[in-house]
This record gives C-alpha cells, sequence and structure tokens, in this order.
C-alpha cells in the first residue's frame, strides 16, 4: 500500500496527498476487502470487476422456488427508480430518483430509518433530464456515502449520521448537464461522470478526493489532448498509437465543445492493472448530418489510469453515430481463456447491439458479434480494423434530413441500455438484460442554445418484425460471442442482473416481475410480482447468517418513458402485433424496495 | 396575433417569430381563408387521415423537446400537465405566453416548474405548428403515435426554417 500511496504523491500536490493520507486503513485497502466479502454488497455493481456476482448460495436452483417476501419499504418517490441498495455491516443505503433521498435502513432494527438525507434541488433540473430523473444509485468509501445528485452535484455524506461533509459542483445544471450515474470510489478518489448528451454537454469523467472533495483530475471526452488527457504516441487505439489532438480533427470547427459524448454510465476498474474503465455517450446533436466527421472520443471505450486519468487505450465503436447508440454500458472484468490462452478481458455489451471482448491490458478487440439476432444497421465488425460494416439502407445520415429512415435495429434504446448485466465464474456464462427493439429515425435540422434541448430527431419504435415481444434475457459466452440462451420478455428487460454460487440468476421486467432462473439453463424457477415495474438492480446479502435478495421496483425511466405510453396504438408496425398492450395496463409508478428470503 | 407575450422576447426572436408566423399564415390561407377557423381549428387532416405540414412538423419537434414531461403524444406525466386537456381550456395566447415565459406551480405537494422557452430556435420556430399538432391531438382529429401520413414540406415552411434557424445551429 505505501509504494501506491508514493507514487500516488508525486502526481499529485503535496498538500493534496497529505490530506488524503489518513492512518486507519484506506477507501482502497478497505473496498478491495470489502469487494471480497460476499455477505456484504458494498459497490453499485457488487465489485470493481463489475460482475455482479456473489458466492452467496444457500439459495440455489433447488430450494429458489420457495423464496417469500421478507420485508419492503416504500421510497416515497414517484418516477423510474434504477440502481439498487447498497449494503455494509447492519446497514442498507439507497437513494431514489429526484429530489434524490438517501435511506440509511438498520437491518438490525427491521429497517429503521437512521438517517434520511434530502437535497435542496432546484425543480428547473426536471425538464434537463432526457430520459426521466433517474439515479443509479450511492457509493460508498473512507465512511461517507456519495451521491450524485440530478443538479451535478456530488455530495458526501456521513455513513454514520448523513451529514454533508462536503459538496462539489461537478456541473452547471443551468446548461442541462445533470448527474444519474452512481459514483466508483477507487483509493482516495470519488469517480464521477456527467449526463446530458441531448443538451450538447460534453462528457467527462473527474477524480474527487474523497477527504476533501478537491478535484485531483478530469478527463473530457473529446476536444484537445489536455483536455482529454490523451498522450499522442503513447495511448493506443487498437494496439495503434494516436496522433495529437486526434479528437479535433474528427470534428466540424469548434462543434466538439457542444459534442456530448457524456459518461453517465457505469465505471470499473483493475487494482492490479491500475485501469479504470468506461464507455462514452452519443456524439450531440442526433442529426448526424449536422456533425460530419468521426466525433471522436463519443462511442468510445476508455481504459485510464486511475491516479492520473490519463488514457492508456480507447476504441471508439461507432464513429459518427447515426442512431443514438450511445457506449456506456457496463464494462465487465473477466479472466478467462481464449483459445487455450488465459486473457484479462474487458466484456461490453454495446447499446449499438455488438458484444465486444477486448483484452483489458492492450485493448485488443477479440471478438464483436451481434447479441440480439435482430441488429441490422451493420453485418459485422471487422476485428482488425474495429469498424463496423454499416448497411446503407439503414444509415440516417445517407437518407438525410427530414427524412424517415424505418426499420433500424436496434433502437436507440440499443439492444441493451444502462441496465447492467452479471457474469458467473462458476458457468463462465453472462447474463444479459436486453431490448428487442426496432425504430424509424427521422433526423431534422436543430439549433443549440444552452441549456435547451439538442435532439434533432423524432423516434418511432416498435419489435423487430414477425415478433411479438420487446426483450429477451440471454446468457452470452463471450469467448465464442455466441448465445447460449434466450428467454423471450414481452416487454425490454431494464433491470440490472445478479448471478450467484446457487446457481440462480435473478432480473426484474417491466410488468414488475422479480424472476429466478437456473443458472445452467434459463428454466424460470420463481417469480413475485412486485407493486411496480422493475427497472432496479438485484443484489444479494446476508443479515444474521441469512442469505437476502433485495430489487427496487419503481416504473420510469426510459423505458418507462418511451415504452408505457410511447409503443401503444395503432402506430406502424404494432397493428400486426395483436398481442402487445400497454405498459400501463400492466403497472403503475411508485418506488419500493422488496426484500426475499427462503422460510426459517 | 397577440403582441403582449411577445413583447418578452428579445428582439432577435421578435423578428424571427414575426418571419415564421408570417409563413405560418400564407400556408394556411391557401387551405382556408376565413382565419377564425384557422385559429379555432389550425390543422387540416384528410379523410385519409393525411395531416398537413405543420401537424406533421409540432408531431417530430414535441418529441424531441416537450415529451420529456409533458408525456409521448401529449398525455402528460407526473412532471406536467397532459396538453390534450389543457389546450380544451387554454387559448393559443395563454398557451404562447407559457411556453415563451415559463411558468411554476407550486402546492404543498409539489413544486412545478415549466421552462421558459423564448430563447429556444427548436421551440420557438415551430411554435405554431407544435400548437397545431397539440390542439389536433386535443381536438381528437388524430391519434397517438407517429401520424401515418403527411404532407410534403411546403417550400414556405423550408425557407421559414431557415430565416429562423439561421446559424444557430450549432458552430
Amino acid at each position: 500500500m505505501a509504494r501506491l500511496w508514493l507514487s500516488t504523491g508525486i502526481s499529485m500536490s503535496l498538500a493534496l496527498a497529505l490530506a488524503s493520507w489518513s492512518p486507519v486503513a484506506s477507501a482502497n485497502d478497505e473496498l478491495l476487502k470489502l469487494e471480497k466479502d460476499p455477505h456484504q454488497w458494498t459497490q453499485p455493481a457488487g465489485n470493481y470487476a463489475n460482475t455482479r456476482y456473489s458466492k452467496l448460495d444457500q439459495i440455489t436452483n433447488k430450494n429458489v422456488k420457495n423464496l417469500q417476501v421478507a420485508w419492503t419499504f416504500s421510497t416515497g418517490v414517484l418516477r423510474g427508480h434504477e440502481g439498487g441498495p447498497l449494503v455494509i455491516g447492519n446497514m442498507m443505503y439507497l437513494s431514489t430518483p429526484f429530489p434524490n433521498i438517501v435511506y440509511a435502513l438498520d437491518l438490525d432494527k427491521n429497517g429503521q430509518i437512521v438517517w434520511k438525507y434530502e437535497p435542496k434541488q432546484d425543480p428547473n433540473v426536471i425538464p434537463v433530464m432526457c430520459c426521466d430523473t433517474v439515479n443509479r444509485g450511492v457509493a460508498y468509501g473512507d465512511g461517507m456515502i456519495f451521491l450524485h445528485q440530478a443538479d451535478a452535484k456530488l455530495v458526501a455524506l456521513d455513513a454514520k449520521t448523513g451529514k454533508v461533509a462536503w459538496t462539489a459542483d461537478d456541473g452547471d445544471a443551468t446548461k442541462g448537464e445533470t448527474g444519474t450515474s452512481a459514483p466508483l470510489v477507487v483509493k482516495h478518489m470519488v469517480l464521477v461522470g456527467n449526463s446530458g448528451g441531448e443538451f450538447g454537454v460534453r462528457g467527462k469523467v473527474t477524480a474527487y478526493d474523497t477527504k476533501s472533495g478537491k478535484q485531483v483530475w478530469r478527463a473530457y471526452s473529446m476536444g484537445p489532448d489536455s483536455d482529454t488527457l490523451i498522450e499522442p504516441g503513447k495511448t493506443t487505439n487498437l494496439g495503434k498509437p494516436i496522433e495529437a489532438d486526434e479528437s479535433l480533427k474528427t470534428w466540424k470547427g469548434d462543434q466538439w465543445k457542444i459534442g456530448g459524448g457524456t459518461t453517465w454510465g457505469w465505471i470499473s476498474y483493475d487494482p492490479e492493472l491500475n485501469l479504470i474503465y468506461y464507455g462514452t455517450g452519443n456524439p450531440s446533436t442526433w442529426n448526424p448530418a449536422q456533425r460530419p466527421g468521426d466525433n471522436k472520443w463519443s462511442m468510445t471505450i476508455f481504459a485510464r489510469d486511475a491516479d492520473s486519468g490519463k488514457a492508456k487505450w480507447l476504441y471508439q465503436m461507432t464513429p459518427h453515430d447515426e442512431w443514438d447508440y450511445d457506449g456506456v454500458n457496463e464494462m465487465i472484468l473477466t479472466d478467462e481463456k481464449i483459445d487455450g490462452k488465459e486473457r484479462k478481458l474487458l466484456v461490453h455489451f454495446d447499446r449499438n447491439g455488438f458484444g465486444y471482448t477486448l483484452d483489458r491490458e492492450s485493448g485488443e478487440l477479440l471478438v464483436a458479434d451481434k447479441y440480439d439476432p435482430a441488429v441490422n444497421w451493420a453485418t459485422k465488425i471487422d476485428i482488425k480494423t474495429g469498424l463496423p460494416d454499416r448497411v446503407k439502407k439503414y444509415s440516417t445520415e445517407a437518407n438525410g434530413e427530414d427524412n424517415n429512415t424505418q426499420g433500424v435495429c436496434p433502437a436507440a434504446l440499443g439492444s441493451k441500455d444502462q441496465q447492467p448485466s452479471a457474469y458467473s465464474p462458476k458457468t463462465g456464462l453472462f447474463y444479459v438484460p436486453t431490448n428487442h427493439v426496432c425504430m424509424d429515425y427521422e433526423p431534422f435540422k436543430v439549433a443549440y442554445t444552452a441549456g435547451q434541448p439538442y435532439v434533432g430527431a423524432t423516434l418511432s419504435m416498435y419489435p423487430p418484425k414477425g415478433d411479438d415481444h420487446l426483450g429477451n434475457f440471454i446468457a452470452w459466452d463471450a469467448t465464442k460471442g455466441k448465445i447460449k440462451w434466450s428467454i423471450p420478455e414481452q416487454f425490454s428487460v431494464w433491470s440490472g442482473a445478479l448471478a450467484t454460487a446457487g446457481n440462480v440468476v435473478f432480473y426484474g421486467t417491466l410488468e414488475g416481475y422479480l424472476k429466478a432462473v437456473d443458472a445452467e439453463t434459463g428454466k424460470e424457477l420463481y417469480r413475485f410480482k412486485t407493486p411496480s415495474g422493475i427497472i432496479g438492480n438485484v443484489n444479494t446479502y446476508t443479515h444474521n447468517g441469512k442469505q437476502y435478495i433485495a430489487i427496487l421496483s419503481g416504473l420510469g425511466g426510459w423505458a418507462g418513458i418511451g415504452m408505457a405510453a410511447g409503443l401503444t396504438g395503432d402506430t406502424e408496425g404494432l397493428g400486426a402485433v395483436g398481442a402487445y398492450k400497454s405498459l400501463s395496463q400492466y403497472t403503475q409508478l411508485g418506488g419500493t424496495l422488496t426484500v426475499f428470503a427462503l422460510p426459517d | 396575433m397577440n403582441m403582449r407575450y411577445l413583447r418578452r422576447v428579445n428582439v432577435t426572436f421578435f423578428t424571427a417569430f414575426t418571419i415564421i408566423s408570417l409563413g405560418g399564415i400564407s400556408a394556411s390561407s391557401a387551405q382556408d381563408s376565413n382565419a377564425s377557423t384557422t385559429e379555432d381549428k389550425p390543422y387540416h387532416i384528410d379523410a385519409d387521415g393525411t395531416t398537413d405540414w405543420p401537424v406533421f412538423n409540432g408531431y417530430r419537434r414535441y418529441h424531441a423537446i416537450c415529451h420529456t414531461c409533458h408525456g409521448p403524444d401529449g398525455l402528460g406525466s407526473s412532471f406536467a400537465p397532459n396538453l390534450t386537456e389543457s389546450l380544451k381550456h387554454m387559448t393559443k395566447d395563454q398557451f404562447l405566453d407559457v411556453v415563451v415565459n415559463g411558468r411554476t406551480n407550486v402546492s404543498t405537494s409539489a413544486e412545478k416548474r415549466m421552462p421558459a422557452l423564448g430563447t429556444d430556435l427548436n421551440v420557438m420556430c415551430y411554435i405554431d405548428d407544435i400548437y397545431a399538432y397539440l390542439k389536433a391531438r386535443s381536438d381528437g382529429a388524430i391519434g397517438r403515435g407517429r401520424p401515418p401520413k403527411h404532407a410534403s414540406k411546403p417550400q414556405e415552411a423550408a425557407e421559414a426554417e431557415a430565416a429562423c434557424m439561421g446559424s444557430g445551429t450549432g458552430q
């Protein structure tokens, strides 16, 4: 540990190094230890590798059919409840959509509320959140709970009392820059990305000192190398060194300043390589004709040095996006054999419908295959160049402004959105919640005004031709790029999955079911209808030696806005699908935590 | 057209607004010379469901901006009212006033804010179209979702758009 601190200190100011020094174990030590303890759920994704896998095995594929509701808790908030609770010791912490209430519940006292934090936020932030006022959870580290508020403030709360330790302004909500993502604590830093790709916000990830809230580093998605922390000649793109200011050459004039590439997804971390991984979102605007060029580095997987933020390698999946296929989905870090060789892998299920497997040390692209057979905008990804082989018929750029490009799969929601997948080292399979939705996409001219929507397209969404379901829950082999099994779901699966050593995989559905399936076969073993549609992520923990499963329900998010009402009635494509009915007939808004356990 | 709300918009937008408004009037007068009818029913839907250009354009502009709070198809959400209901009671002037200047509704249970959109070209250059679309929705003249068929973009609309949007389309 001492060695790491020394090397960190060199890249920081002395004052900062002293401020972050602590006689007790650092957050890094503590979190590295905590993530190995399956009895707690100490990070939004379960662990730094983002596998959402638990070694707990009291609940198994044999007994999960007996699962019962142990207790419930109303959050008192409507709208979409993404993310899920943390469990640290006897305490549970969870956050809500705007107004972003944080609850600390004492599991020793039947979930009694120990403290509640409700920030005062200007409600003007509501209209500048593109896809509902979601919040994907809080992070823990150094005895504090970190909340990324809608108004782009990052707040550190004392985990024991809920008292504000510090507040950092991560962005300007009056310009449409907002906060929805869960922070991640790495070493003495808390990392946070931004939202606002539909408002011409420039994406960035910022590291703040956990103790003081002072900025340690900030890396933009686009702009000069001094902003992106790209080292020309050293940072690589699929093994090749990047030229100086390569990002600037891929934008017309100053458009990169309002270029999007926001970073509202998940961040993962490899402590051995000391690299953090995340993806960047869509370039602004949605009208591709208005922003010629590859728009680097939107739609890009970044590997950065955790201490300095400097880019080690990157890979742009969808150059010059034409469909809003943000690249922000989680990066899952696994060690698996490919062609007989043990590799350190990064697996990513992109919005664009391709499942990517890369070497996370070198950034080499190993596998890229469709994880939904409906994907049609590209035929394949060239493994050498990393470029998609695009189909002209589905190019919204080629078809142009004021023209409706029809039948593009996936829809802008992606074959998967932010809802995180799980990976079980026992089965070697990834469990992926997916959308099975296609779209018509009509781009049009749009003007930029700071703080106003900068969208420039209208969309209609519907299931792929001949299909009557809008989602699948799949098991994926990332070493081969193959679907092992696929469970059709009536609606998109917008809930984060959980895999356990009990050979059970859990996920939620938009109608509100928590489902348990067999990790090997996908056979459904249990279902329970929670009070509202589920877009939250399942977790597990133990309390007094007993295993629990927890899930937030509360319909909303893009799925809720776009699908609950937008996919009904007599719109084109749906007429043939008589079975399709509005989600609003199944569920209504309202946030509830439901906790399950086996009977005593 | 009532000048009350225009006075609060800055000069640049006053000019822009006037141009697009004139475009709107000349386009609609070709179909219907009765101005009061145009005000009551600012849209034209053919028997086969084909909508005029303003309604279609209003549909797509609405669904790029307004729908995040007012819901798909104008149906409202927990953040903002159902506009297909609101427009049964609001005049066009009242509608424009709220769009341009915003509005705050504070009650014991919630604080609702409509942002002032008077400086947003993506709204103000097409506000007559957005109104026409919502009015058609409110009157039940069109259903939910994308209108199945629509008239093509008339030259006047393209010219008005170019004049109103100007060079504001990014750097």
